[in-house]
């Protein structure tokens, strides 16, 4: 973006730092919560895609300037997201919803 | 008008305006959209009279299995020996030729005819743009796509031949019939959809980016709306495809199993493999693409029809709006129609549920768009030039191809109907006399654009006539076959179930099986069909009659508004667009057409 | 006419072409790691009870490897933002380290392929189950470091029961006769190593395009700086963007393949 003063660029490089540690943590979190086997599958499954949710927005938002992008883009990408969730839901909800009877998968 | 090469020597941005330079750099290595365009427009051209010289071989061993072909049986056999001994085309060769006849019409022909050629000639000089926004890639999304031409059409000579598994590819089938045509198949598909991939990011980025002053989204002609949503649905759908096309390459060459079941068994034995794959999986990510894929087809045509129809029916479109709205619905729920594909594949009544739902809300769209083209002749004092012939025979073709897709999309009549030659049908009306109609129309429309002579009228006539007459007398009595049950893909073409091997309940009768031979016959006729075409097309290019304006149609878009051919970077000056672009007829107008850049 | 939005945004859009063209790819990108990312989960959730592997990768390596590409992506940005307030110097320090940090991650990589090629599973044709590093393959025997696994409840799961404590195993030797079936964990292995590989390595190639893009940028195509600065500024961006999504989807990559 063209309309970065010199001030709003050391804002930034704040900001870009702060994420830097963030991400760090949140690695070290997931990985620590592998090593101490948390009590159920469900909770390691769940507490790993938060937190890899969480750094993926840090980095897209402010790595990639996502936060404050043009409409244009935040269409784009939006439309994206339905086609890939469609995607993964659609296919995922047809393999497990099969008659009673059937041999194959 | 060519622009002085002294001020275009500033930095890297500009070196699509080099005119100077060898024939090389001027044709071949061009990154000028038009001359990219028709370099994708005559390669797509021969692949499409390439694919069809496939299936008029193949409708000779429908008509008369197990006969030899005359005329190109010595030479099939010279080409592939015990493949076709005697000049008798063997099933395997039938396999081949289904195969390559499927992939080269939908991924070598039509998508690049009607995205690659159309889209680069056309949408920029719409929008009033110089050139694509990235002309460099559009140069190697062109030689992407002629190396992936060129790796299909190698593969057919390679010890084994060409894929053999039709153009959907469906493992197990695919990964483990030996030889590499599947490997070569998959090569070319990847290069193809890399090739697709950079033109739909240069289309969507141009459009998005370099419409000339006050060409709001609204004012932009249907066409490019068409490319634009056609943009969209290859960028979005053919990644997944080009994963799939990534695992079944490991499935070929790594001996992996993504697609491959636990306990398959390959020539009645256990398959060396580790198994645990999935089947329905490669059917899932290439039915995503599939899906999309037909609206790829099918969109950019209507694009052409739409321009053609408003221009000689000298009035605006008939609601405007609601076609682009409609286009962009169908772009967005082409998404989620694909398992209309898998209704047999084994599915709960669920999602299957859902499939039928959203199947039956994406023909919404398609009629509109239709509905809106047919009232857009009302009252219209229609010029009955061949464009416009081709562009009125499409609307009849797409509707009976669109509503025959109805009764394929409930899964209680598709148990009847699918894979059978109804489905067959049902596509070809759809791409053959519908997007192939389109094109041709477009061919006829914009020739005198990139040329500056006409097409010959009467030759034109007489293309049309014998082309929609053919194309009937084909692919109508298919519909009988299909409901009388006679499956696609076989190589004697049904006889194997004829009354006479298998009895009279199940069986197909006599007239069913003879109409074989009648189809054949349309077949070969609409070859002849096209004879006045290719002598016009080639003959026109020097003794066409010359247009004597650069807007010989009188009409309203840009493109017309330049100079013929136009020049690099397409307009002398700017041009500023100061309305939309269907403004025929207007009341109180000088002349029966203002042009989208000129105020009355 | 020249191209017009080369360097600077097109007024109502904000954004100049490349920019545009970036994030139109980014988004195909998404629909190619999500059409696998589906398939990891179809191929998981359809395994066979114990046949599918978990905690087979080494965490900690994975871990520097998820650290390296983070620093990477933090150096992409800043030199971008030195770059900014025109302080060429900074920047190219930073891509410097980008660079340097795209080779490590696949040096680290291939180390890791690496040793699952020289990790071997031994079916015997009495139905037992061996599993280790191959110390020695010749045409008599084969020898393992590892152990001999309880397969009852899945091979996968056998694997994962007997190295759980800790236990590297010992050298195991097995006569060439009585093998039915070897095989190292290469893609062919399983479905969780097909996936695996398919996956890691398309990202690999990701990097390594990615690195070679800011190098070219940073190198051979820092002439530009001078002659049209802004319009380099832009290519850095451009270039960012493109690495910034590759550390996203080894993001995701890790703790899915990984930890999961
Ligand atoms: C307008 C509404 C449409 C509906 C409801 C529809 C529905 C269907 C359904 C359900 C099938 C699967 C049949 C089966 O295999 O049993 C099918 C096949 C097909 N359709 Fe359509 N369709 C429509 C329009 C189109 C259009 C516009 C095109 C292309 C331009 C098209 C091209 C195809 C192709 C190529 C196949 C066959 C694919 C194959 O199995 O090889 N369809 N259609
Ligand atoms: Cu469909």
């Amino acid at each position: 973006m063209s309309d970065h003063s010199a001030h709003d660029i050391a804002k930034s490089v704040k900001k870009y730092w702060f994420v830097f540690f963030a991400l760090i943590i949140g690695t070290v979190i997931t990985v620590g919560a592998y090593f101490i086997e948390l009590p159920s599958v469900a909770l390691t499954v769940a507490v790993a895609l938060f937190i890899a949710t969480i750094k993926g927005f840090l980095v897209a938002g402010y790595f990639m300037h996502l936060i404050d992008e043009r409409k244009m883009i935040y269409g784009i990408m939006a439309s994206t997201a339905f086609f890939v969730v469609g995607l993964m839901v659609l296919t995922i909800w047809a393999m497990n919803d099969l008659p009673p009877t059937t041999m194959f998968k | 008008m060519h622009t002085t090469t002294a001020d275009t020597h500033h930095a890297g941005a500009h070196e699509a305006h080099h005119d100077e330079g060898g024939f090389l750099k001027k044709y071949v290595f061009s990154s000028d959209h038009k001359v990219i365009g028709i370099q994708y427009g005559l390669t797509a051209l021969v692949f499409l009279f390439f694919g069809f010289c496939l299936i008029m071989a193949m409708r000779w061993q429908i008509a008369y299995p197990n006969t030899p072909i005359p005329l190109v049986g010595g030479l099939l056999n010279g080409l592939f020996g015990d493949l076709a001994t005697k000049g008798i085309m063997s099933p395997d060769l039938y396999n081949m030729f289904g195969a390559m006849h499927g992939t080269i019409m939908v991924f070598l022909a039509i998508v690049p005819l009607a995205f690659g050629a159309f889209g680069n000639l056309i949408v920029p000089l719409q929008i009033g743009a110089p050139d694509m926004a990235f002309p460099r890639i559009n140069m190697v999304s062109y030689q992407c796509y002629a190396a992936g031409g060129v790796v299909m059409l190698v593969s057919f000579l390679i010890p084994g031949g060409a894929a053999q598994a039709g153009w959907t590819s469906y493992s197990p089938l695919a990964s483990t019939i030996p030889g590499d045509g599947q490997t070569f198949w998959l090569v070319g598909m990847v290069l193809l959809i890399t090739s697709s991939l950079l033109g739909a990011v240069n289309f969507i980025a141009t459009i998005i980016q370099l419409r000339a002053p006050g060409m709001t989204w609204m004012r932009m002609p249907f066409f490019v709306w068409a490319q634009f949503v056609t943009g969209f649905l290859l960028l979005l759908a053919f990644p997944p495809l080009e994963a799939a096309g990534l695992m079944q390459l490991a499935d070929k060459v790594l001996h992996t199993s993504f697609f491959l079941p636990t306990g398959l068994a390959v020539g009645g034995n256990l398959a060396n493999i580790s198994g645990g794959g999935s089947p329905l999986l490669w059917q899932h990510l290439f039915w995503f693409l599939g899906h999309p894929e037909v609206y790829v087809l099918i969109l950019p045509a209507m694009g052409i029809v739409s321009e053609i129809v408003a221009n000689n029916t000298r009035k605006p479109l008939w609601g405007y709006k609601s076609l682009v709205y409609s286009s962009l619905g169908i772009g967005f729920i082409s998404f989620i129609v694909w398992a209309h594909h898998m209704y047999l594949t084994g599915m709960g009544t669920k999602i299957s549920t859902f499939f039928q739902t959203t199947t039956m809300i994406i023909s919404i769209p398609s009629v509109i768009i239709l509905t809106c083209l047919f009232i857009s002749l009302w009252g219209g004092s229609i010029r009955f030039n061949t464009p416009m012939l081709f562009a009125l025979a499409f609307l009849p073709m797409f509707g009976i191809g669109g509503l025959t897709g109805l009764p394929l999309g409930f899964n209680y009549s598709d148990i009847h109907l699918h894979d059978t030659y109804y489905v067959i049908a049902h596509f070809h009306y759809v791409v053959a006399p519908g997007t192939i109609f389109g094109l041709l129309a477009g061919v006829y429309y914009w020739y005198p654009k990139v040329t500056g002579r006409f097409m010959s009228e009467t030759l034109g006539k007489i293309h049309f006539w014998l082309s929609l007459i053919c194309m009937n007398l084909i692919f109508m009595p298919m519909f009988l076959q299909g409901m009388a049950g006679m499956l696609r893909r076989m190589s004697d073409g049904g006889a194997m179930y004829s009354v006479a091997k298998v009895g009279a309940i199940g069986g197909l009768s006599a007239a069913i099986i003879k109409l074989n031979e009648f189809v054949s016959h349309a077949a070969w006729m609409l070859a002849l069909a096209q004879l006045p075409f290719i002598i016009n097309f080639f003959w026109s290019i020097s003794n066409g009659r010359k247009v004597t304006s650069d807007n010989p149609w009188d009409a309203t878009t840009l493109e017309w508004q330049t100079p013929t051919p136009p020049p690099h970077g397409n307009f002398t000056k700017t041009p500023e667009v100061v309305r939309g672009p269907y403004d025929y007829s207007l009341p109180g107008a000088p002349k029966d057409f203002v042009p989208q850049n000129q105020t009355t | 006419m020249e191209i017009p939005y080369v360097v600077h945004p097109r007024r109502d859009t904000g954004l100049y072409n490349a920019k545009v063209g970036i994030w139109l790819f980014l988004a195909s990108e998404v629909m190619l790691f999500g059409a696998l990312f589906s398939s990891y989960i179809l191929l998981r959730v359809g395994a066979e009870a114990g046949e599918w592997p978990t905690h087979l990768l080494n965490v900690p390596i994975g871990t520097v490897n998820t650290l390296v590409l983070i620093s990477s992506s933090v150096t992409v940005v800043l030199g971008w933002a030195a770059l900014k307030v025109g302080n060429f110097a900074k920047y190219r320090a930073c891509q410097t380290i980008t660079v340097l940090c795209a080779c490590a991650f696949v040096g680290i990589k291939s180390y890791e392929y690496n040793d699952k090629f020289h990790h071997y599973q031994v079916i015997t044709k009495d139905g037992k189950v061996f599993d280790g590093h191959l110390v020695s393959r010749d045409k008599e025997a084969v020898v393992l470091h590892g152990h001999q696994i309880d397969a009852s409840k899945g091979k996968a799961l056998g694997v994962r029961e007997a190295s759980r404590h800790g236990d590297h195993g010992k050298e195991i030797e097995i006569k060439a006769d009585d093998i039915k079936k070897i095989d190292n964990y290469g893609p062919a292995h399983n479905t969780y190593m097909s996936i695996y590989f398919t996956l890691t390595g398309l990202h690999g190639l990701h990097v390594v395009a990615g690195a070679l893009v800011i190098a070219y940028i940073l190198w051979p195509g820092a002439g530009m700086y001078k002659t049209d600065p802004e319009r380099y500024i832009n290519r850095v961006e451009v270039s960012g963007l493109f690495w910034h999504f590759v550390d996203l989807v080894w993001i995701f990559l890790f703790p899915v393949l990984y930890l999961l």
